[in-house]
C-alpha cells in the first residue's frame, strides 16, 4: 500500500494527457506492483516452507510413515511369505529407499526447500498423505480447490452483508448521533472482542440444540436434496448460523468505527457549506461525506477480509463447514503435511490478491490517488 | 508528562464501564494468585493428567450441584465414604478361632428425581491364606431388604460395581440395576428416603481385616461439575485464570512494546532501515497468521511459551507499525527533538527518552484492547486441539466438550462455564480499553 502516492491536486493540467500515456502508466504500475507483490509472496511462501520443514521434523514423520507402510505391505503380501527373513529385510530396505526417492527425501534439505518452493509457486502442491478429495483424488491442489468454493460462499455472503449493513446503519447513526441506538451501539462495540466461532457455539446451543430449527453444522443435509432449487435452499439454511456468527462478531465495532469516521468527516467545513446551500441531506451524505471516507472504509474492509480469510478456520471447524479452514484442521489431526503447507500457500496467494486488488479499488474511488505516479 | 498521565487515569472514574472492567480484572488477578498458591503448578498438572486412580470418586458428565436450585427435577449429589477414616461406621465382632465378623453400615438420604449413575465398593483387605468373605444388603426406605451380592475377596484390592453385576441383574429381573434398586418394586419412580447399605464381612485369620470405601456416583458434582474423565472442572476453570491472564497480557505487552520500539527506530533512522521494516510488514501481511501458528503447533511444540513467542513475533509487523510510524514522523519534527539533537543526545537516547514516552497515551488503550484477542487466541488454538498438552485451560475444557459432543448430548454446563469466564475476561479488558481510548484520544469522545 505504501506504493500509493497521495498527491494533492496541485497542477491543473491544461491539456488532457493522451489516453495512451495514462494506459501505459497504469500498465507499468501494475507490472511493478505485481512484481513486488510476487516477490513478497515468494518470500512469504519460502518462509512458510522453511517453518514447515525446519529441522527436518516433517521428514522424520514421513520416513516413519513410509517405513511402516512398506513393511506392512511386504509382510502382508502372500507372494513374499515363502522368502527367508534376510531377503525379505533386504527387500523392505530397497522398497523404502525407492519410496523415499520418489517422495524426494534423498536430496539435502536446502535443495528440497527450493524445489518445494518452485512447485508451490506453480500450485503443484504434491500429493496428500492420507486425505482424499470427494472425487477420490490425492492431489493436494484438487483437494484444496474443491474446498475453496464453500469458503468463498461463506466469506462472501457474510462479509458483503456485514459491509453494506454496517455502513448503512453507521450513516443513519451519524445523522442523529447521541440518541438511544447510537449509545447502544457504542455500549455493544466491545463485544467484538469475542471471535466468531465463540458466538457460533452459542448460536448452535440456542438454534440447533435448543429450538432445533437450524442444523448443527455441515453444508447440506445427508443425503443432499436431489433438485437444484431444494439444494440451494438447504445450503442457505446451513449457511445462516456460520454466516451470522461471522457477521455478529464484527458488526458492532465495525458500525462504531464507520460512524466515528462519518462524524469526523461531517464536521468538515465543506459539509457545513453544503448544508448552508440547502442541499438535500441525502446528497450531502452521498457526495460530501461518503465519498471522501471511501478510501478509509475500503482499507478497513480489506484488512477485515485479510484477518477473516485465515480466521474463518475456527468458525468452519465449529460448524463442520467443508471449506479450506476445516480441511486445514483435519490435516493437522492427520499430520498431513502437504495439505497444511498447501493451504498455507493458498492463503498466502489469496491475501496477496486482496492487497493487489485493493490498490486498484483505491484509485477508482479516490481521484486524489493516481496509480503509478 | 506524568501529571498528564495521572489526570488521564483519574478520568477513568467518570466511566462506570471502565470501573466495572477494572474490578473484574482485579478480581481475576486475585483468583489467579489464590489458585497458584492453593494448587501449585505441579499438583495441578498431576491432577489434570490423572486418570481413574485420581478421580474414581467422581461421576462422569455430572452437572454442577447448584443446578438443583434452578431445576424442578432434583439430581442426586455424589459422595464417597471410607471406613479407613471413620466416615463409614465399622464394628468388629470377634469370634472363635480367629474368625471374626466385620459389620460396615452406611445410611444415606436419597431425595432426587433422577437415578444415580452408579454405586461402587472398593474393598481393601489384609489376609495371609484364607480369603475373607463379604455379603452386601441394601435396606430401602420402605423396609425391604435387597440382597445385593455375596463374594470372596480374592485379592487385597477388590472392586464391586453394582451396575455391572449380571447376577444381580437376573435376580432383580431388570436391565438397569440402579433403577431397580432405587424404585418401588415394579415401577419406574424413584423412591425417596433413607437407604441403608449393610456389608457383613467374615475374616478367618486373627490378623485379617477389611476396609471398604463406598462411592456413590450421583448426577451432579461440586461447583463446576465433571467431564468425561471424571475430572472436577473447578481445577481447569481456576487454572485457566492465570494462564489466560498471563498469555493475554504478555502477548499484548510484548507485541505493542516491540511494535512501538521498531516503529520508533525505523522512523528515527529512516532510509533503508525504514524501508526494510515496511517491506517486512508487507511480507508479514501475506503470511497467514493462524495457518503458521497451527504449523508451529503441529510440527514443533504445543507448549504455551513457544506459541506465545510465535504469536508475538508474527504480530509485531502488522498494521500497528504503520499507525505508530505516522505519529512518530510528526513527533520527529518537534522542537524538543531538535533541541536534543543540538545538545548532542545519542540516537538511542532520543528514541527511548524522547520519542517513545510521547507514544504512551497511544500505546496504553491499544495494548489493553488487544488483550482479549490474545486470550481468545489461546482458547481458539486449544479448541482445534493445539492447546498446551499439559496445562489445564479454558480452551481445553471447550475442546474436550466439543470432541465429546457436549452440545449434541446436552452437557451445556461443560461449554457454558469456560465460555462465560472467557467472555467475562475478554469483555473486562475490551470495556476498559475502550474507555481508555476515549480518554487518551479525546477527539473520539465528542464524536
Amino acid at each position: 500500500m505504501s506504493a500509493i502516492t497521495q498527491s494533492p491536486v496541485e497542477e491543473q493540467v491544461v491539456k488532457k494527457p493522451f489516453l495512451n500515456s495514462s494506459f501505459i502508466r497504469i500498465l507499468r504500475y501494475s507490472a511493478v506492483r505485481i512484481l513486488t507483490l510476487f516477490v513478497t509472496v515468494v518470500i512469504g511462501i519460502y518462509l512458510t516452507i522453511v517453518i514447515a520443514n525446519m529441522g527436518g521434523y516433517v521428514d522424520v514423520i514421513m520416513r516413519g510413515e513410509i517405513r511402516d507402510r512398506v513393511t506392512q505391505m511386504i509382510i502382508n503380501n502372500q507372494a513374499y511369505q515363502q522368502m527367508d527373513n534376510e531377503t525379505r529385510q533386504q527387500l523392505i530396505q530397497e522398497r523404502i529407499a525407492a519410496e523415499e526417492k520418489r517422495v524426494g527425501l534423498d536430496v539435502p534439505i536446502a535443495v528440497r526447500n527450493f524445489r518445494y518452493l518452485k512447485n508451490a509457486l506453480v500450485l503443484d502442491l504434491g500429493r496428500s498423505i492420507n486425505m482424499t478429495s470427494d472425487s477420490g483424488s490425492k492431489q493436494v491442489r484438487l483437494i484444496l480447490l474443491e474446498r475453496l468454493p464453500p469458503t468463498l460462499l461463506l466469506m462472501a455472503t457474510s462479509q458483503l452483508f456485514l459491509f453494506f449493513s454496517s455502513i448503512f446503519i453507521a450513516l443513519n447513526l451519524s445523522r442523529n448521533y447521541g440518541n438511544f441506538w447510537d449509545k447502544l451501539i457504542i455500549a455493544l462495540s466491545p463485544s467484538s472482542a469475542v471471535p466468531p466461532w465463540f458466538y457460533g457455539i452459542f448460536l448452535i446451543l440456542i438454534f440447533a440444540a435448543g429450538f432445533k430449527i437450524l442444523p448443527f453444522g455441515g453444508m447440506v443435509d445427508a443425503p443432499p436434496p436431489p433438485n437444484k432449487f431444494d439444494y440451494a435452499l438447504n445450503v442457505l439454511k446451513h449457511l445462516i448460523l456460520p454466516g451470522f456468527s461471522l457477521v455478529i462478531s464484527a458488526f458492532f465495532l465495525s458500525v462504531y468505527n464507520y460512524r466515528t469516521f462519518f462524524l469526523i468527516y461531517s464536521s468538515e467545513d465543506y459539509v457545513d457549506m453544503a448544508r448552508a446551500k440547502g442541499l438535500h441531506a441525502k446528497d450531502i451524505e452521498r457526495r460530501y461525506i461518503l465519498r471522501p471516507t471511501l478510501p478509509n472504509i475500503i482499507t478497513n474492509f480489506a484488512l477485515l477480509i485479510i484477518t477473516l480469510w485465515t480466521g474463518a478456520l475456527f468458525t468452519e471447524t465449529v460448524f463442520l463447514w467443508p471449506g479450506l479452514g476445516r480441511t486445514l484442521f483435519q490435516a493437522i489431526g492427520q499430520y498431513d503435511t502437504p495439505i497444511i503447507v498447501g493451504s498455507t500457500i493458498i492463503y498466502a496467494y489469496l491475501l496477496a490478491m486482496t492487497v493487489f486488488i485493493l490498490n486498484f479499488v483505491y484509485a477508482l474511488v479516490d481521484p486524489r490517488v493516481k496509480i503509478g505516479e | 508528562m506524568l501529571n498528564n498521565l495521572r489526570s488521564s487515569f483519574q478520568k477513568i472514574l467518570m466511566y462506570p464501564s471502565a470501573i466495572a472492567g477494572i474490578s473484574v480484572i482485579l478480581f481475576l488477578v486475585v483468583v489467579a494468585i489464590y489458585t497458584m498458591i492453593t494448587i501449585p503448578y505441579n499438583e495441578a498438572i498431576t491432577l489434570w493428567r490423572g486418570g481413574e486412580e485420581v478421580w474414581y470418586q467422581n461421576p462422569k458428565f455430572a452437572q454442577p450441584a447448584w443446578i438443583n436450585y434452578f431445576s424442578t427435577k432434583k439430581y442426586a449429589e455424589s459422595f464417597a465414604v471410607d471406613t479407613a477414616n471413620a466416615e463409614m461406621q465399622k464394628t468388629v465382632i470377634p469370634g472363635e478361632g480367629g474368625v471374626s465378623t466385620i459389620e460396615m453400615v452406611h445410611e444415606f438420604e436419597f431425595e432426587s428425581d433422577v437415578y444415580p449413575q452408579d454405586l461402587i465398593l472398593y474393598f481393601d483387605s489384609a489376609f495371609q491364606a484364607k480369603q475373607p468373605f463379604v455379603s452386601i444388603e441394601l435396606i430401602t426406605p420402605d423396609e425391604r431388604t435387597v440382597r445385593i451380592a455375596n463374594f470372596v475377596l480374592t485379592g487385597s484390592d477388590y472392586t464391586y460395581r453394582f451396575s455391572q453385576d449380571d447376577k444381580l441383574r437376573t435376580k432383580l429381573r431388570t436391565e438397569d440395576v440402579i433403577l431397580a434398586l432405587f424404585s418401588m418394586p415394579d415401577s419406574e419412580v424413584p423412591l425417596k428416603g433413607t437407604y441403608k447399605l449393610v456389608m457383613i464381612g467374615s475374616v478367618f485369620e486373627p490378623e485379617s481385616t477389611i476396609d471398604a470405601e463406598f462411592v456413590f456416583h450421583g448426577q451432579v458434582f461440586g461447583l463446576a461439575g465433571t467431564d468425561h474423565a471424571r475430572r472436577d472442572l473447578t481445577l481447569p476453570l481456576l487454572w485457566g485464570v492465570p494462564v489466560a491472564l498471563a498469555f493475554g497480557l504478555m502477548a499484548a505487552i510484548g507485541t505493542s512494546v516491540m511494535t512501538m520500539i521498531i516503529a520508533a527506530i525505523g522512523t528515527w533512522y529512516g532510509g533503508w532501515v525504514d524501508e526494510l521494516i515496511q517491506r517486512i510488514t508487507e511480507i508479514n501481511l501475506v503470511l497467514p497468521f493462524f495457518a503458521l501458528l497451527i504449523m508451529i503447533g503441529t510440527f514443533y511444540s504445543r507448549s504455551i511459551w513457544v506459541i506465545l513467542s510465535a504469536t508475538i513475533l508474527l504480530s509485531i509487523f502488522t498494521g500497528g507499525i504503520l499507525g505508530f510510524r505516522a505519529v512518530f514522523l510528526q513527533v520527529k519534527q518537534s522542537m524538543y527533538i531538535e533541541a536534543a539533537k543540538a545538545y548532542g543526545a545519542s540516537n538511542m537516547r532520543i528514541i527511548f527518552k524522547y520519542l517513545i514516552p510521547r507514544m504512551i497515551p497511544l500505546l496504553i488503550p491499544g495494548l489493553v484492547q488487544s488483550v482479549p484477542a490474545f486470550v481468545f487466541l489461546e482458547a481458539s488454538l486449544a479448541v482445534i486441539g493445539l492447546g498446551d498438552p499439559v496445562l489445564p485451560t479454558w480452551g481445553k475444557i471447550i475442546q474436550d466438550a466439543n470432541s465429546n459432543g457436549a452440545l449434541y448430548k446436552g452437557y451445556y454446563y461443560w461449554v457454558l462455564e469456560p465460555a462465560a469466564l472467557l467472555i467475562i475476561t475478554g469483555l473486562a479488558f475490551a470495556v476498559l480499553g475502550f474507555a481508555l481510548d476515549r480518554i487518551f484520544n479525546p477527539r473520539l469522545r465528542d464524536a
